[in-house]
C-alpha cells in the first residue's frame, strides 16, 4: 500500500513536470505572436486561446482537478455559469457597436 | 480540535471530502466573482473606447513575461510542497515552500519596478482609462500575492511545530488548501498577462 502511494506520487509529480514545461512554452509562444503584431481581433483571439489552455493546466493538474468529487465540480460549475453571465451579459450594453 | 472543527482531516462520508476542502473552493468561487467584475469592467471598458492602446505600446513585455514565468514556477514549487509532504519529507517540504515565498518576493520586486518606471514617466491611474484597469487589477493582484506569501510563510516557519506535535495529516491538507488558493491566483495572472500586455 505505502510503495503504491509513493509510485502514486512519483507519477504524479512527473506530470507536474510536464505541465510546467508545456506551461513555459505556451507562454513563449504567447510572447512570440505578440511580436507579430496582429490586427486586434487576431490577437485577443490568439492570446486567450492559449491563456485559457494554460489556466486549464494549471487547474486540472496543479489544483489536481482531474482527482476531485462531485462536490467540487458542482461548486466550480455554479461558479462558471454566474462567471459567464458576469462576463457576457454586460456585452449586451456593445451590441449596437459591433459591426457584422 | 477535530471535536470542534469536524472532518478537517478525514472526508466526510457524504461529500468525500474535507469540510475544509469544500470551503476553500466556495471561496475561491467568490475570488472568481471578484475578478470576474474586474473583467467585465476591463471588457465594456475596452469595447466602449474610441481608441484603446495596444498592450505592448506601454508595457513592458519581457518583464511581464518574466514574472509570468516567476509565477507559474512558484505553483510547481507549491505542489512540490505539498508532495514533499505526502513523501513525508519535511525538509524538502520546508525547501519547496520557502522557494515559494521568495518566488512571490521576486514577483512583488519585478511589479515594483514596472509600477515605478510608470510613475517615473508620469503614467498613473489617472491617466487614462486603460492604465486605470491595469493599475487596479494588478494592484489587487499583487495583494493576492501578499496574502498568498503570508499563508505560505506561516506553513513555512511553522511546519516543523506541526510535524512534532504528529499533526502531518493536518499539515498535509492545510499546505494543499493554501497551495489551491496560491494557483488561483496564477491563474488570474495567465489571463491578466495577455490581456495587459499582449494585445
Amino acid at each position: 500500500m505505502e510503495s503504491n502511494h509513493a509510485i502514486d506520487i512519483d507519477r504524479t509529480v512527473r506530470g507536474f513536470m510536464v505541465v510546467f514545461v508545456t506551461l513555459l512554452a505556451l507562454t513563449a509562444v504567447s510572447v512570440g505572436v505578440s511580436y507579430l503584431h496582429l490586427k486586434e481581433h487576431e490577437a485577443v483571439a490568439v492570446a486567450l486561446v492559449i491563456a485559457t489552455f494554460k489556466a486549464s493546466l494549471v487547474a486540472m493538474y496543479f489544483m489536481r482537478l482531474l482527482s476531485e468529487t462531485k462536490v467540487i465540480f458542482l461548486v466550480l460549475g455554479v461558479t462558471v455559469l454566474f462567471f459567464l453571465v458576469l462576463l457576457f451579459v454586460p456585452l449586451l450594453t456593445n451590441l449596437d457597436r459591433i459591426r457584422v | 480540535m477535530d471535536a470542534l472543527i469536524p472532518y478537517i482531516t478525514e472526508p466526510r462520508e457524504d461529500t468525500g471530502v474535507t469540510n475544509s476542502k469544500i470551503c476553500i473552493w466556495l471561496f475561491l468561487a467568490s475570488e472568481v466573482m471578484l475578478f470576474g467584475a474586474f473583467f467585465a469592467t476591463y471588457i465594456v471598458l475596452r469595447m466602449g473606447s474610441t481608441s484603446w492602446p495596444r498592450g505592448w505600446e506601454i508595457q513592458n513585455v519581457p518583464l511581464g513575461a518574466l514574472n509570468t514565468v516567476v509565477l507559474i514556477t512558484s505553483s510547481v514549487t507549491m505542489v512540490m510542497a505539498w508532495a514533499s509532504l505526502e513523501r513525508r519529507d519535511l525538509a524538502k517540504f520546508q525547501r519547496f515552500i520557502g522557494t515559494t515565498v521568495v518566488l512571490g518576493g521576486v514577483f512583488l520586486v519585478i511589479k515594483y519596478f514596472e509600477y515605478s518606471a510608470k510613475f517615473h514617466h508620469h503614467l498613473g491611474p489617472s491617466t487614462s482609462t486603460y492604465l486605470a484597469i491595469y493599475f487596479t487589477m494588478t494592484g489587487l493582484h499583487a495583494l493576492h500575492i501578499i496574502f498568498g506569501m503570508g499563508t505560505n510563510g506561516y506553513f513555512w516557519v511553522t511546519g516543523r511545530s506541526y510535524w512534532q506535535a504528529g499533526d502531518q495529516l493536518l499539515l498535509v491538507n492545510r499546505v494543499e488548501n493554501a497551495g489551491l488558493f496560491w494557483h488561483f491566483v496564477d491563474i488570474v495572472w495567465i489571463f491578466l498577462f495577455p490581456i495587459l500586455y499582449l494585445m
